[in-house]
């Protein structure tokens, strides 16, 4: 299992994150990300942390549990 | 074990190097860059990095940690002068060769030289040295006289008033800069935005010259006018860095000519990514070369995926999506503007908009400003699989619908 973090203060509301993985992220009214879940399942590992990786101020960030 | 050489170390190439990790390449991995500094991020050097509002550690790329846990060998402070595809290798300016088994083109694309030469003065921002020779040019005050009004001239602009330089003349010959992508009725909106914020527009109005005077520089305008200028920056595009593929066979049109999988169309050991690529896109059967940052994450996923993958390989068909920050505006554009027909729908307050555009009633593409909500349905709806063309009306609606009810004064409750 893995855990997503976001640094709200960061977050700029570029969305890729959506894009990416819209079952984990999704923006507010005020274009900040909102966490749909917070604990990753190894089977979406990959594809969450490259949906982590495309936020271009880097507020995202998949770790161990 | 097979080696993979990257050329350029900005996002596209560093991306890739970690995309081929993410992937499960095996090999070796060098990252090749020009510069000697570790790789950095550029969005913000028109922006933040400019303002000074940002550090250097906070826009890096890669550090050395990263990129040893990585397994990613830097090759940092040196230029690629040429391709040998004979014997599968590159040379690099100190005269040393790289043999390769799969070769990344990733050198990105170099801003535009100015027609009025080199002067003392004259800026462009493309690298951190750029940016750092802009930043002291700018705290050493105005007047700042920018050439070019689009995103890039815009955004310097914008921070350049913010960082207090007094008299800040942005000048396009166009009388409505970027009416060619967003229809001109839309984009006036951004000439309105500097002039609101204190920034004098000159449009519609040709640089016949700049001159170098005793305090400094004077551009001439078409019509007569002259602008006394301590700082100039000239914004009027890039060029793709392929010039160092010449004599290679390596076909380049504007950009490293590749198939729909990023590959060159002449050698299936070359991949392109980045600003330096024109691949063909599946889905719009042309080819495309696009400079933006999401689309060079995007494409190097696939490049990796696809070196990794011989026999799955991934076409590459990105909704295209790029944004600006310019003063307290957020610009976002997603998929293509333009179209025949467009439709603008108001945010929550005046200064949060949406503009659909279509073609052929079809939805197509999306400027929002002050609205990532609105950006998000947009691009879902483009991004969807296999998606059936969405109509106008239907876009509109869901937009609407992703509005905030308007906060009623006196509501109170908290």
């Amino acid at each position: 299992m893995a855990v997503v973090k976001a640094d709200l203060g960061a977050c700029q509301g570029y969305a890729n994150c959506v894009v990416g993985a819209e079952d984990v992220f999704d923006i507010d009214d005020d274009g900040i990300v909102v966490l749909l879940k917070t604990t990753i399942a190894d089977g979406d590992r990959t594809r969450v942390e490259e949906a982590a990786r495309s936020c271009p101020v880097s507020a995202l960030v998949v770790e161990d549990d | 074990m097979a080696r993979t050489v990257i050329v350029g170390a900005s996002v596209g190439g560093v991306r890739t190097a970690q995309a081929l990790r993410a992937a499960g390449h095996e090999g070796e991995i060098m990252l090749v860059g020009e510069e000697a500094h570790l790789p950095y991020d550029k969005p913000p050097l028109s922006k933040a990095f400019l303002a000074g509002t940002a550090t250097l550690e906070s826009i890096a790329l890669l550090t050395e940690g990263a990129a040893a846990e990585a397994g990613i060998d830097l090759v940092l402070g040196s230029a690629a002068v040429g391709l040998n595809r004979e014997s599968g290798s590159i040379r690099l300016a100190n005269g040393t060769s790289l043999p390769y088994d799969d070769l990344v083109v990733a050198t990105g694309a170099s801003a535009r030289p100015s027609p009025w030469g080199p002067l003392h003065g004259l800026h462009a921002v493309r690298s951190l040295a750029d940016a750092h020779a802009l930043g002291a040019a700018l705290r050493a005050g105005g007047p700042l006289v920018v050439i070019g009004a689009g995103f890039i001239g815009s955004e310097v602009a914008a921070t350049a008033s913010g960082m207090g330089v007094e008299e800040v003349t942005l000048v396009d010959p166009v009388p409505v800069p970027l009416s060619r992508v967003l229809d001109a009725e839309v984009a006036a909106v951004f000439g309105e935005l500097h002039a609101g914020r204190g920034v004098r527009t000159r449009f519609g109005v040709g640089v016949a010259g700049i001159d170098e005077t005793s305090s400094g520089l004077a551009v001439r305008l078409e019509d007569g006018t002259v602008l006394p200028a301590a700082t100039v920056v000239v914004g009027i595009g890039a060029v793709p860095n392929d010039a160092w593929l010449r004599g290679s066979g390596i076909p380049v049109d504007g950009g490293v000519l590749c198939d729909s999988h990023n590959r060159s169309v002449a050698d299936p050991q070359v991949w392109a990514v980045g600003d330096v690529a024109r691949w063909w896109h599946p889905v719009h059967d042309r080819y495309v070369r696009l400079e933006h940052w999401t689309n060079a994450v995007e494409q190097a996923v696939c490049v990796a995926h696809n070196i990794t993958h011989p026999d799955e390989l991934r076409t590459h068909a990105p909704v295209e999506y790029v944004w600006s920050d310019q003063y307290d505006w957020k610009i976002q554009l997603v998929g293509r503007t333009g179209g025949d027909t467009h439709v603008r729908v108001e945010g929550a307050d005046p200064e949060k908009f949406a503009v659909l555009y279509a073609e052929g009633g079809a939805f197509v593409g999306a400027l929002t400003v002050n609205w990532p909500k609105a950006l998000v349905t947009g691009r879902r709806v483009l991004s969807r699989a296999g998606a059936q063309p969405c109509s106008l009306g239907e876009v509109q609606a869901l937009v609407e619908a992703s509005r905030p009810a308007p906060r009623s004064a006196g509501a109170g409750a908290r």
